[in-house]
């Protein structure tokens, strides 16, 4: 099966990158976008089974997000 | 007659850890090879023996490309593993710019890095305030003690949460941060961001110290300064000491 991981900048931890686009955006004509957050999008591919999820958690904490600064969130796809 | 044993000086040995991309290991080896009382060697990434050091370096540069986090992958190299035990037993550890970054994601100094505020790798010479002058690795200092030290990092945004922080205040462990040359801790003289204008923190055993600036760079008048020859004077001082008084 598939995960997706999103990976973000946790609430409240100032993101340089997102508000520079932040600022970008109204000299498109985008007025009014608030809290652009950049993070990462991971994808992986693993053996089927109820570990699965265990799994990308236990990789989630102990090196694809530092927890100390990222949130993150995965989906598990079954294709 | 009496005779006074000759009590052998050994010199103080240090091991440089070298990583895939690390940069900063031979300005590491040659400084602490400028002391007359250290010797240095290299030690591969793949490398698990450090039993005969007295001191371990984790040089500056960019290990594994910096990917997906800088340090995330090296805190796997099989010498983390011995780094980890050495600084358990009481070894002295030196973390250099991506080497703190390496001991924040092992988790051996509390906090984390990210991207400087101002987005730009920044390149060039700051002034730091010695905190604290109570570690092994600035003892040679003076108590708030205004030092010059270049910075070259994108990733050097020091942040750790609240509690976090009021645990490094109240223990000591901020040892340096960034000030102006007065050693005032402006905003403008932060140079990426950091929380309190943090540069380098260690752990609660003071025995494991990471801080962004190069200390390792301004250890000659050559190269534009001595500043961070103390850093190393106290480490030997702080081993040779403890050698000397368990004779």
């Amino acid at each position: 099966m598939k995960a997706k991981v999103y990976i973000t900048p946790k609430a409240g931890i100032l993101d340089p990158q997102g508000l520079t686009i932040e600022r970008s955006l109204p000299a498109l004509g985008f007025e009014g976008v608030s809290n652009v957050r950049v993070g990462k999008y991971i994808e992986l591919e693993l053996p089927d089974g109820e570990a699965a999820g265990a799994a990308v958690d236990e990789m989630c904490h102990k090196l694809l997000a530092n927890p100390i600064i990222e949130d993150f969130e995965f989906e598990l796809v079954t294709e | 007659m009496t005779t006074s044993p000759q009590t052998e000086v050994t010199p103080v040995r240090f091991g440089v850890v070298v990583f895939p991309g690390s940069n900063c290991d031979a300005d590491s080896y040659d400084a602490v090879r400028s002391f007359a009382g250290a010797d240095a060697r290299y030690l591969w990434h793949k490398d698990t023996e450090v039993e005969e050091l007295d001191c371990i370096i984790l040089p500056g540069g960019f290990s594994y490309g910096d990917y997906l986090r800088c340090g995330a992958i090296a805190r796997f190299s099989p010498i983390m593993n011995s780094v980890k035990r050495f600084a358990d037993g009481g070894g002295l550890v030196i973390g250099i710019c991506n080497g703190f970054q390496i001991l924040l994601e092992a988790g051996m100094l509390p906090g984390a890095m990210h991207q400087n505020e101002g987005l730009k790798f920044v390149c060039k010479q700051v002034h730091l305030r010695v905190e604290n002058n109570e570690t092994p690795f600035t003892a040679g200092y003076e108590p708030g003690q205004v030092i010059a030290v270049p910075i070259a990092h994108h990733e050097g945004n020091y942040f750790i949460d609240e509690t976090g922080l009021a645990e490094l205040e109240a223990n000591g462990q901020v040892v340096v941060r960034y000030c102006d040359e007065q050693g005032e801790t402006t905003p403008a003289s932060n140079p990426n961001g950091s929380l309190g204008n943090i540069a380098g923190v260690c752990n609660r055993e003071r025995n494991v110290f990471g801080l962004m600036p190069h200390p390792e760079r301004v250890c000659d008048e050559i190269v534009g300064g001595t500043d961070g020859r103390a850093v190393f004077e106290s480490m030997i001082s702080a081993v040779a000491g403890k050698a000397a008084a368990s004779r």
